[in-house]
């Protein structure tokens, strides 16, 4: 298979410009006859659905959450990023790009990166026009700020809570068109399938999880926005019902799988608290700009936070300030996180698990005052103490790693388009721009390009290509086939009646995961974690235990479904970390460091997107190659120290 | 020409005449809300001329003061109109609470177990409806002792009655004394959250004034019905002749 | 710790519901309440009980997806979301009753899962600036106090949960309502609608079946986001200026 990117030639600044004129038009008066699935309603899903149905075409939209305003995207903190040099600091969209694909450490394609800057400053006139409320100045003009160690302040944000704000943006401009009729929403509704004819995507199948009803629906096109996967480690930041159903079953359907191994993993996390620990939350990065990173320079076996002060300033440990002196406290998260992993790992660990790092407020207190320091993260100070019971002000936070995002995803084209004609993937979901680590404040500004700006566009060359009279209905066999397909799942999952629960499942995957595919990974822990996988999967389906029945709402058979995917995925994801011998963004190769320690990156074998190959059930992947191009930019260790 | 402009006038009537949005605002749960509000207003300065009037029973003077101005609100002829207002105002208060509390225990069918509902707000506050009922009985019984008789006699007989006399037969049964007394304690929890409650539905809420809104609605709900509990007190243990 | 919890079951919107009593004997003080659920249902699947069925999906009191009404408080005695609410609020040997939000309009789906579309509704009427994609100007071509900014974010803080009208005594969606109302009469970009936009929303929000607000503040009280009544007299406010000036456009031009 040839993998086509189909970033279009020319000087970088122009070629979305010439590729916007070079797509073919949809006749404004066809486009009604078209209709559109979108899957997903996060940032990248309610922004393209919205987008799509002002354009004039007919869009069906799917959540599972109870309404398109609970997407996660919604708890996204700190802010987005976008090049448009209010603050006269030197910032351009060159210089967002450039920060963007050194950030990703140079996994990303060039075409789609600087399209991503370039259009960065649409959205934030976009969101303003909405009614965001972003923060402001006194003047009355918007404030920004400098995030995740940037050296300029291009980080619009509305407190603590962008994330919130913009989808509520996005699910506003959502609303007024399903008020219009122009998209048909279904809520509580998940994708189960997608279907295929004559090499097209068709529409997909869908189980209404309230009534259990198994639907299909057809459109010319399928939108996937239905974010990250990060969730296979069961513990993370995302939210608990984030899966990657929708994406494995475009994968099984021929989509191919790029670049799985790519997760970030962010360093200012509230540690584990216990067994029953769900999922993880985490404190923004901002803290870092002010809170000082250590452990004591000794092993203290389960220190509390409250008896840290017990620890005389020449004991401690302040390793990022000590290893990095350049950009202390402010280096990016993969290095953040690897440290701490590093220093729990030699047994300097704190709190009861060992498994945490203090984030110490008390010199910026006696500098700044205690109001300052509330007026900038009261909030999460708050949170922090609801959350462990801790007061930030009277003793250090404790913090570790945890997984929060996930830069792989379905292999998309410049247009988006996955290798199945018809099939999109957008935001998290797809595998493009942020390469191997992902700056912080561009996931937001990641998912609404996509969704305001670049696919309005694209679609309409491949609609106007296949015109409007190419459409299979959900008469079709093929539907039927699905449908049927769905169906034995379903029943399949419930007749096993086995001995262990879903979550147990999801919670060994998940330990396996962490242990051998997390914050770093070598050949013979891969190894380990594809066996342990394969096995737990057979397990799986000889001896889950899912109650319940098929229609009515039944939260078990909905997490199963997922789970099972999860596993499939896990295993791939192993794949492509085995294949991957050399260190990148997120990915760290213990064979593949510095004599320092650090991330070393093998330019001449991995300059490519690993994008992979459904080959049938218990088969292995095929690994396509997609070689990465860089004309503008030159490739550069990271360095921090 | 002139007769030309009038069949436009009358001609565009039906077509642009339309009460259709005064009848929806009046039966939108805003706009029963502004109507509780303003009549409520309205009640409320209604109070303060019953309350002055009646007070001058408190002057000693043998019902000199208070015969003469009642005889004044009784008989003038604006002040006749503007009660048929009053009549109006107490009817549409009544009838909007009472359809208010309906729709509200509509919006709730099924009830909670538990409820910490003191927790989060005032009990008078969410019990509007009871000491509404109880004052509609008081309004009953303190009507059918005063303004009734005399206003039938009034149509009927062509003269007033003499009211401060009355006021002594009937303040002298204790039982009516203590259906007063309790009359009055419902209208001083009606009015602490009815007063402000009144300008926070009308939109009238403002930190520049809401201080000033609840200092005065609190000493009005105090004062107002103290002066009136006073009154068949003072008469019972004939603190007054 | 242990606990012992009342909760709601009910198999289906139409099915008759009832509290059924459990016992949760190993309860941590760091659990979160809907883990603490969690590891119930996980000993409920283990005897071959369904789970309790609850809303819930970023557990960081955000998304608004928790809701709960336990002990008399919506999303419990905190003034915070369930997922937000640790078990170290509670002491040894409580016992805690749950339930589903209360309303007429918020029908139950299963057990504690509540359908609250109706919010969603209101929001299609109007809760929305009619802008498309591109054609905006320059952001800081609007220029907005930074006072007018602030409270208008103080509104838009609204996580849509439910909470205000699970708490009011007249399950009224007033708070939820003026809080998207408010946020846009305050800011500029809404203005060209500002009209339109509160006499839909308030209609809409009369259709739905919720109650009427008697101003007694619990909505505010038990907010998990701490929106002020304050958008509601705004709410009132920006209503009856509406309903007494606006009007409809209906012929264009003269004839």
């Amino acid at each position: 298979m040839k993998l086509e990117s189909k970033v279009p030639e020319g000087p970088l600044a122009e070629k979305w410009t010439k590729h916007k004129f070079n797509l073919k038009l949809v006749n404004p008066a066809n486009k009604r006859k078209y209709e559109i699935i979108v899957v997903g309603t996060g940032l990248a899903g309610a922004s393209a659905a919205a987008s799509l149905a002002e354009l004039g075409y007919n869009v069906k939209a799917f959540c599972f959450q109870d309404s398109p305003r609970r997407a996660h995207s919604i708890a996204a903190q700190g802010g987005i990023n976008a090049a448009k040099n209010y603050q006269n600091d030197g910032d351009s969209v060159y210089r967002l790009f450039y920060d963007t694909i050194k950030g990703g450490d140079y996994r990303s394609r060039e075409g789609n990166v600087y399209r991503l800057a370039e259009v960065s400053v649409n959205i934030i006139d976009q969101c303003v026009a909405q009614g965001v409320p972003f923060a402001r100045e006194y003047g009355g003009l918007l404030a920004n700020r400098s995030f995740g160690g940037a050296q300029v302040s291009r980080t619009f944000y509305a407190r603590g809570q962008t994330g919130q704000q913009l989808l509520l943006g996005a699910y506003s401009a959502l609303n007024r068109q399903i008020a219009n009729g122009k998209v048909k929403m279904h809520t509580r509704t998940e994708m189960l399938d997608v279907v295929v004819v004559d090499g097209k995507t068709r529409g997909i199948i869908t189980r209404d999880l309230v009534t259990g009803k198994i639907e299909s629906h057809s459109g010319h096109a399928v939108l996937l926005c239905t974010g990250g996967y990060g969730n296979v480690f069961y513990l993370s930041t995302n939210a608990k019902g984030s899966n990657v159903t929708a994406a494995w079953r475009a994968h099984k359907k021929g989509a191919l799988f790029g670049n799985p191994c790519f997760t970030q993993i962010h360093p200012t996390c509230i540690p584990v608290s216990g067994d029953h620990q769900s999922k993880l939350t985490l404190m923004s990065e901002s803290l870092r700009n002010d809170g000082r990173v250590w452990v004591p320079k000794t092993a203290h076996k389960g220190l509390k936070a409250k008896e840290a002060a017990s620890i005389p300033e020449g004991d401690r440990d302040y390793f990022l300030e000590r290893k990095y002196p350049s950009f202390g406290n402010l280096v990016p998260r993969d290095v953040a996180s690897r440290n701490a992993k590093m220093m729990c790992d030699e047994g300097r660990g704190v709190g009861a698990t060992g498994l945490a790092v203090f984030l110490d407020f008390s010199d910026a207190i006696k500098r700044d005052g205690k109001d300052l320091i509330s007026a900038k993260y009261g909030n999460l100070f708050d949170m922090y103490k609801q959350i462990t019971g801790d007061d930030p002000y009277q003793m250090p936070m404790m913090i570790f790693p945890a997984v929060h995002y996930t830069m792989g995803g379905l292999w998309v084209d410049y247009n988006l388009m996955t290798n199945v004609p018809g099939l999109y993937a957008l935001g998290e979901a797809n595998f493009t721009d942020h390469g191997a680590n992902r700056l912080g404040a561009s996931a937001l500004m990641q998912g609404l390009a996509d969704g305001y700006f670049v696919i309005p566009y694209t679609i309409g060359d491949y609609l106007a290509n296949i015109g409007w009279n190419d459409k299979v209905g959900t008469d079709h066999p093929a539907f039927k086939e699905a449908i049927d397909k769905v169906n034995d799942r379903v029943t399949k999952l419930l007749s096993i009646k086995g001995k262990k629960t879903v979550d147990e499942f999801h919670r060994e995957l998940g330990l396996t995961m962490w242990e051998y595919c997390g914050m770093s990974r070598n050949e013979e822990g891969l190894k380990t974690a594809k066996k342990k996988i394969q096995e737990l999967r057979e397990e799986f389906w000889k001896n889950v235990d899912v109650v319940g029945s098929a229609n009515e709402l039944n939260m078990e058979l909905e997490k199963a479904g997922r789970v099972a995917d999860f596993m499939e995925l896990g295993e791939l994801m192993v794949d492509d970390a085995l294949n991957r011998s050399e260190s990148c963004g997120g990915h760290f190769r213990e064979e593949s460091q510095t004599p320092e320690g650090e991330a070393l990156r093998k330019d001449d074998e991995f300059s490519f997107v690993s994008a992979w190959e459904y080959k049938g059930d218990n088969q292995p992947e095929e690994l396509h190659k997609e070689e990465l191009r860089f004309e503008n930019v030159k490739l550069t260790q990271r360095s921090y120290k | 020409m002139f007769g030309n402009s009038l069949t436009s006038i009358f001609g565009s009537l039906p077509n642009n005449f339309s009460m259709k949005w005064l009848i929806d605002l009046f039966t939108s749960s805003l706009g029963r809300k502004l109507l509780m509000a303003l009549t409520g207003l309205f009640l409320i300065s209604f109070l303060v001329i019953h309350c002055t009037i009646n007070a001058m029973i408190f002057l000693n003077d043998g019902g000199e003061a208070f015969s003469k101005w009642g005889h004044f609100m009784g008989t003038n002829p604006i002040i006749r109109t503007l009660e048929i207002g009053l009549v109006a105002g107490f009817l549409i208060h009544i009838v909007q609470g009472l359809a208010l509390w309906r729709a509200n225990h509509a919006a709730r069918p099924v009830k909670y177990s538990v409820s910490k509902a003191p927790a989060n707000g005032t009990w008078y506050s969410r019990s509007m409806g009871i000491l509404g009922t109880l004052l509609l009985l008081f309004l009953i019984m303190h009507t059918s002792h005063f303004w009734i008789p005399n206003r039938t006699n009034q149509f009927t007989q062509g003269e007033e009655l003499p009211l401060y006399k009355m006021m002594f037969e009937v303040f002298s049964n204790p039982w009516v004394v203590f259906f007063y007394v309790i009359g009055c304690v419902s209208l001083f929890w009606h009015l602490l959250h009815g007063f402000a409650s009144a300008f926070q539905s009308l939109g009238l809420n403002h930190l520049k004034y809401n201080g000033i809104i609840s200092f005065v609605g609190t000493a009005f709900s105090i004062v107002v019905p103290l002066i009136f509990a006073l009154m068949p007190i003072a008469v019972y243990f004939r603190w007054i002749n | 710790m242990k606990i012992t919890l009342k909760v709601w079951r009910q198999k289906s919107r139409t099915a008759k519901g009832e509290f059924k009593t459990y016992q949760a004997d190993h309860v941590s003080s760091d659990m979160s309440f809907l883990e603490m659920l969690d590891v119930l249902n996980t000993s409920l699947i283990k005897k071959g009980e369904e789970p309790i069925h609850f809303d819930h999906d970023c557990r960081e009191g955000i998304c608004g997806m928790c809701s709960l009404y336990i002990n008399g408080h919506p999303h419990g005695p905190l003034q915070t979301t369930t997922c937000q609410l640790h078990m170290r609020s509670f002491h040894d040997g409580q016992t805690i009753t749950v339930e589903p939000w209360r309303a007429k309009a918020f029908p139950i789906i299963k057990d504690l899962v509540v359908d609250r579309s109706a919010f969603d509704r209101i929001q299609q009427a109007g809760g929305y600036v009619s802008v498309s994609t591109g054609g905006v100007p320059d952001a800081n071509e609007i220029a907005i106090p930074k006072k007018i900014a602030d409270e208008a974010f103080d509104s838009a803080a609204c996580i849509g949960c439910g909470a205000c009208v699970a708490a009011c005594k007249n399950a009224s969606a007033m708070l939820f309502v003026s809080a998207k109302v408010s946020q846009l009469a305050l800011l500029p970009q809404g203005h060209a609608e500002r009209k339109e936009r509160v006499e839909k929303m308030v209609a809409q929000m009369d259709a739905e079946d919720f109650g009427a607000c008697t101003n007694t503040r619990a909505c505010e009280a038990e907010c998990p986001k701490a929106i002020s009544v304050t958008n509601i007299a705004r709410m009132n406010r920006e209503y009856f200026s509406a309903v007494f000036s606006s009007y409809e456009v209906t012929v264009g031009g003269g004839d």
